[in-house]
């Protein structure tokens, strides 16, 4: 395979290697991670302006002290005033938390029988079973939204099939509804949905299933019992790698959802893209943060105990 | 050997049903010869030949294939070092870096997308393929570093051991040992990487400038439209490669290691 590499270690001990491998992913993210966060609060801070870049105050560094004292006198907390007081925003947080509630449950109840079917399979087609449920998420979350555009239009495929088994007599309408944007999600996050919970299925240790079985308890109460309770952590890390990036979701709701109630992501993406307040769109995201942290900060709890139990 | 029981062997069939059904349905009514998307006509290939005239399309496909083979590359080598930096050795901050990994794979995109594009107003960045290019290797090296660290973790140290104890320097340690022993990962992270990249619309609207249009950017804007065949044809190319591309890469790590972990399975 590659070739032998001609680096050689100039220096008698690991520390230079060490300290780049860990510096330099360390400073990229802290620099385009970290610090555009913390612009972000910044400019939520600000007014509007029509001025480019289309905000006030701009920090000046030229002007020395009076330069900052100017910009911190600037700031204000006049757009989360505004968040806070038009319905519209507070409608979009509890519209997205009420979608990312809604469709992380229906992932649970579709993906908890797929990933345990998977587990359960014989050994050998299961890395061949598992690729099957990834492969989807390689292709483009855009084209797997567009598909179902297909299908669920008026005169699309699955109208089409519900008139001819005569379940309905006039097509029904199923875009830009919110059927259609559950469809959608539970479509496109079931891989990481699936996969978490495959992991955690498969670790489960046979014997205490035969046990169980000798003891006389039926099998679906074998998997209440005792298999959904091990498997708690993947239960808990697929559903906040669902439900965590569901709240933000824009491409979903805006392509198959309606125009009436909107989500939070499209609300931030109409405010930047279409009315150009900038610091209004900042405030809507640190919002969406400060509403996420601690979901975060769960699945962020659950990630690292997960590797340092495997070390 | 085990067996499937009824109620799994229908929850496995339903689940991929569910999964590839409308992938297929997209894949068929791209050969459609109506162009009207809802009414079969026959098979045809005249979609694919129009696009070979749609010269904004080709452009936007060659854009984004740039974009995704250079921010994969620059991910995977910062995401492995992030990798090596989190499974092998102890430092200070070594939380907030892990905090910082982790938060990028569930953050929504409308906040990286839009917390990157007020840094590069800040910094006064002329906005383009640059920009879009550092913005998905920010997104995707965390997506490598956890591939890579799940076989980090995985493999046996005393390998490495062995080397230093014979006197080899860290630094070779790492490319004659580690590296190839981990290649099949890292090979799993870049076309992870690559397939992020390439599948971006919310990150690349926001980091985009005059000009850089990317492929979903492009095909997006045609979908709120509308369906059109010409865009079945493209999102069955689309397919096809990645199809393709994730095919060879498990054939590959097939073959290089008899361990049965399929890709992506962090």
């Amino acid at each position: 395979m590659a070739k032998r590499s001609v680096h050689t270690d100039r220096g008698s001990t690991a520390a230079p290697g060490a300290r780049l491998f860990i510096a330099a992913p360390y400073l990229w993210l802290l620099g385009f991670f970290l610090v555009p966060f913390l612009i972000v609060l910044k400019i939520s801070l600000s007014e509007t302006a029509i001025a480019q870049p289309p905000y006030v105050p701009v920090l000046d560094f030229a002007a020395g002290f009076r330069g900052i004292r100017d910009f911190v006198a600037g700031l204000s907390f006049a757009n989360y005033v505004t968040i806070a007081g038009d319905d519209l925003y507070v409608f979009s947080y509890l519209k997205s938390l009420k979608v990312a509630v809604v469709s992380t449950v229906l992932l649970l109840l579709c993906g908890v029988p797929l990933a345990y079917a998977v587990a359960r399979a014989p050994r050998r087609a299961q890395p061949l079973l598992v690729t099957l449920v990834v492969l989807p998420f390689w292709t483009s979350f855009l084209i797997r939204v567009y598909a179902w555009i297909n299908i669920l239009q008026r005169d699309g495929l699955l109208n089409q099939a519900l008139i001819w088994l005569g379940l309905v007599d006039q097509p029904a309408t199923w875009l830009a509804t919110d059927t259609a944007v559950y469809i959608g999600l539970v479509y496109s996050y079931l891989p990481f949905m699936v996969l978490p919970l495959y992991a955690s299925f498969e670790k489960l240790d046979e014997s205490l299933l035969e046990a169980a079985a000798d003891l006389g308890c039926p099998r679906w109460k074998t998997f209440f019992v005792i298999t959904l309770p091990l498997a708690l952590r993947g239960l808990g890390a697929g559903a906040l790698l669902c439900f965590v990036p569901i709240v933000g979701e824009f491409v979903v709701p805006d392509l198959l959802g309606g125009s009436d109630a909107t989500m939070i992501g499209q609300t931030l993406w109409t405010e930047f893209f279409a009315n150009k307040d900038w610091p209004v769109a900042s405030a809507v995201a640190v919002v969406l943060v400060v509403l996420l942290v601690a979901p975060i900060a769960v699945y962020q709890h659950l990630q690292t105990r997960e590797i340092e139990g495997r070390q | 050997m085990r067996r499937l029981s009824l109620t799994n062997l229908v929850a496995l069939v339903l689940g991929l049903a569910f999964l590839y059904a409308p992938i297929a349905i997209l894949v068929v009514y791209s050969f459609n010869a109506s162009r009207l998307v809802t009414v079969w006509g026959g098979w045809s290939t005249r979609w694919y030949a129009a696009l070979i005239e749609d010269r904004a399309m080709i452009d936007a496909a060659l854009a984004s294939l740039g974009i995704a083979i250079v921010s994969a590359a620059l991910a995977t080598v910062l995401g492995t070092m992030a990798a090596m930096a989190l499974t092998r050795f102890r430092f200070r901050g070594r939380l907030p870096f892990a905090a910082m990994i982790y938060a990028p794979l569930v953050m929504p995109e409308v906040i990286t997308g839009l917390s990157l594009l007020l840094l590069f107003v800040a910094i006064d960045l002329d906005r383009g393929f640059f920009t879009i290019i550092i913005a998905h290797t920010t997104l995707t090296m965390c997506f490598v570093a956890i591939v890579v660290q799940s076989r980090l973790a995985n493999f046996d140290r005393s390998l490495e051991e062995a080397a230093m104890d014979l006197g080899c320097p860290p630094g070779r340690t790492f490319f004659a040992i580690t590296l190839p022993l981990i290649m099949p990962a890292v090979i799993a992270g870049f076309l992870l990487a690559f397939s992020l990249s390439l599948d971006d619309l919310v990150i690349a609207s926001f980091t985009t400038g005059p000009g850089a249009t990317t492929l979903p950017i492009r095909i997006y804007s045609e979908v709120r439209l509308g369906v059109k065949p010409e865009i079945n044809a493209v999102c069955t190319i689309f397919i096809a490669v990645v199809a393709g591309a994730v095919v060879t890469a498990s054939l590959i790590e097939k073959s290089r290691n008899r361990e049965r972990r399929p890709l992506l399975t962090a």
